[in-house]
């Protein structure tokens, strides 16, 4: 249970610190210039560390997974997808890997049936909530370009017509609760994350292997997504306040006397924590997915010698170079030789 | 030593540039400065709060007159308004010089003139 609720509390008082440190004490530059700097630097640095470092390990031999016939003989069908055999292979199980996340189409779960009897069965609900959760996080960061980029870039009107399509306004009996029209993606990940989140909590087996560190960044996406929407739905701020905020940032000349109502802040904070933590965590399979091998490998060990590069030169002697030093004394007591 | 330098780094690279876009953008601070209308000194309410919540009030003024007849909006210093966004809004405030400036730099789609006549519109 403490793994669960730790990293809870830990979101809260993240929120809690940034709402009362701008409402209460004021300290705007400092959540407002300050740590959003800071965590980007960070994340721009700490990842591409994580890379550097990844990238120096060698790999030196392939991983074929065995879910495919590699190529073979000319009357047997290869699988190029699950075995592939070059480049446009991997190219293909690569791009399906990170755009639809492929590998968790193979994930199962087990249970227990009457007799007692141990069942495999194929559960797809990881693979379908792993890509709405991901999916709409990258539509949302994509929309956010309007806030980024001085000129509006034309993917953000375009994005923002689909997400938005069905302008769906929600009314309670005060005022309309959804109003700016409600993006599809801000319902989505919510849905999405949730699901997530119960996945964790409600399998017994799932909730064995699940650590502080994986409830953490749930929580923190989470106190993302509500905050960001609190903010465009019902805790209105000066929009105009916060773009002239974060375009005097990306211009190197931070505006201080810029304050926008304290939402903000905590979703930014959320943000920089997020951009912060991220190259110490797990969410670095953003870019580990890039390097796992047995994904971006090509499975050519029968076609291609692979040496391995640490692999010590060795001085090697062979037969004729010994009977070449032995062969007075090999002929003086009779033995065989190969070259008289 | 990097493995495979001559695939990972140009993708690295190209990551971080494209991530760093805002950055290198360019182009100097253009905040936009919608015109101060000349007719009345205060808006309907605190001009802070009405920048970031008119359209909530908007919206509930054409709730309340188009399904319960209620036209006019007590202001919270006392003032009485009619709920009209042609004959209150757009009588000190032009669309142009006014809600198209932030509107087109937040890219927030102006949805009111869908039904609304433009009193600036001229027609050929």
């Amino acid at each position: 249970m403490k793994k669960i609720i730790t990293p809870f509390v830990l979101v809260v008082l993240l929120g809690l610190i940034a709402w009362f440190g701008t409402a209460g004490l004021g300290l705007y530059t400092l959540f407002g210039v300050v740590l959003p700097y800071g965590a980007f630097a960070t994340f721009i640095v700490g990842f591409t560390f994580k890379i550097l470092s990844w990238a120096k390990s060698p790999v030196p031999f392939r991983i074929p997974t065995t879910a495919g016939q590699a190529k073979s003989l000319t009357w047997i069908k290869p699988n190029e997808l699950e075995s592939p055999s070059g480049a446009p292979g991997v190219l293909a199980r690569m791009f399906l890997e990170v755009f639809f996340f492929r590998s968790l189409l193979r994930n199962s779960r087990a249970s227990m049936v009457k007799g007692p009897r141990l069942v495999y069965v194929s559960d797809k609900s990881l693979w379908l909530a792993g890509l709405v959760f991901h999916w709409s996080f990258l539509i949302i960061f994509l929309r956010h370009y309007r806030i980024f980029a001085e000129q509006v870039p034309f993917f953000v009107p375009l994005l923002e017509a689909v997400d938005g399509f069905f302008e769906i306004v929600w009314y309670n009996e005060i005022h309309a609760v959804t109003l700016p029209g409600l993006y599809l993606t801000d319902a989505l990940i919510l849905v999405a994350l949730t699901f997530l989140f119960l996945r964790r909590v409600l399998d017994t087996k799932v909730r064995f292997i699940s650590l502080l560190q994986d409830y953490f960044p749930l929580y923190l996406i989470l106190g993302i997504v509500i905050t960001g929407s609190l903010m465009r739905y019902n805790l209105k701020v000066d929009v105009i306040a916060a773009k002239n905020l974060v375009q005097s940032l990306v211009h190197f000349h931070p505006d201080t006397s810029i304050q926008v109502g304290s939402i903000f802040y905590v979703h930014l904070f959320f943000v920089s924590t997020l951009a912060f933590y991220f190259p110490f965590s797990k969410l670095m399979h953003a870019g580990g997915v890039f390097m796992s091998p047995t994904r971006n490998l090509a499975n050519n060990s029968r076609a291609k010698r692979h040496i391995n590069p640490w692999n010590p030169t060795i001085k090697i002697r062979t037969y004729a170079e010994y009977e070449e030093d032995y062969r007075d004394k090999m002929k003086a007591v009779g033995l065989p030789l190969e070259k008289e | 030593m990097i493995y495979n330098a001559k695939v990972v780094l140009p993708i690295l690279i190209l990551f971080v540039v494209v991530l760093t876009y805002p950055f290198w953008q360019g182009g100097t601070e253009q905040r936009p400065e919608p015109q101060k209308p000349a007719k009345a000194a205060q808006c309907v309410e605190d001009a802070a709060w009405m920048r970031a919540n008119h359209m909530q009030l908007l919206d509930r003024w054409r709730h309340e007159v188009v399904r319960k007849q209620e036209r006019s909006y007590t202001s919270t210093r006392g003032q009485v308004f009619e709920k009209s966004l042609v004959n209150t809004c757009l009588d000190c405030h032009q669309k142009s010089d006014f809600c198209d400036k932030c509107h087109a730099y937040a890219s927030v789609k102006l949805v009111c003139f869908n039904c609304h006549l433009n009193p600036e519109l001229v027609e050929p």
